[in-house]
């Protein structure tokens, strides 16, 4: 049992991996901090998979829990913060 | 290994593979709004399933109140998360990728142009603006 939890962290941590892509080469600046993002989330699972195969769920899950407040609020600040205003390059409502 | 330990592996496999759908939707997408549509779901019910399997795994104590209030609070505040980015990146001018332009950033993929002259295929995206 313990085995296979193993297994499924090994995958998961190379599944973590394949948003980096996103973050170093993404074309724009929201494509970085998406993949940023995509990495925090996914992260969690991983903390409390790695509680499970060391037994000590209980001190992990408090970090896991630290973790995903941590990446809500910097996601929000960080979209808050790059909001460029160009009223002129504004797109229309309706998309055509 | 009883009911319990199947029903934990099935759900944190379930939540892998969903995942891993996300991360591929990460990369192989092709613009951004479509790629948030890929992370700003899968991610969410991945998380969701895995954490919820390794509750049922530990059996019901504190901790498996703790790991269901991190499913509470990851499946409120992910999407907010997403659309706060998409909303910023509206605002500030990023253009969505349409039907029958070529590809923004894949060098990989052959573009489908049916136009014969490259440039004319961008003009009417001036004009719309």
């Amino acid at each position: 049992m313990e085995q296979a939890f193993v297994v499924i962290a090994v995958a998961l941590a190379v599944i973590i991996v394949i948003p980096a892509y996103r973050v170093i080469v993404g074309p724009t600046l929201f494509d970085r901090l998406l993949g940023a993002g995509a990495i925090g989330t996914k992260t969690v699972v991983l903390v409390c998979l790695v509680g499970v195969i060391f037994e000590r769920l209980d001190m992990f899950v408090d970090i896991a829990v630290g973790y995903a407040i941590l990446n809500f609020i910097g996601n929000l600040a960080i979209a808050k913060y790059f909001i460029v205003p160009k009223p002129d390059e504004r797109l229309p409502v309706e998309s055509p | 290994m009883n009911v319990f330990d199947v029903v934990a592996l099935i759900l944190v496999i379930a939540g892998a593979l969903f995942l891993l759908v996300g991360s591929i939707g990460v990369v192989r997408l092709p613009d951004f709004y479509t790629r948030t549509h890929a992370v700003g779901k899968t991610d969410t019910l991945g998380l969701v399933l895995a954490v919820l399997g390794i509750a049922v795994h530990d059996g019901p104590s504190l901790t498996d109140a703790k790991l269901i209030a991190v499913v509470v609070f990851v499946a409120l505040t992910n999407p907010v998360g997403t659309h706060a980015l998409v909303r910023s990146a509206y605002v500030s001018g990023l253009r969505p990728w349409f039907k029958g332009q070529p590809m923004p950033d894949d060098p990989t993929e052959d573009h489908h142009d049916d136009t014969p002259d490259h440039g004319a295929a961008v003009e009417p995206e001036e004009d719309r603006r």
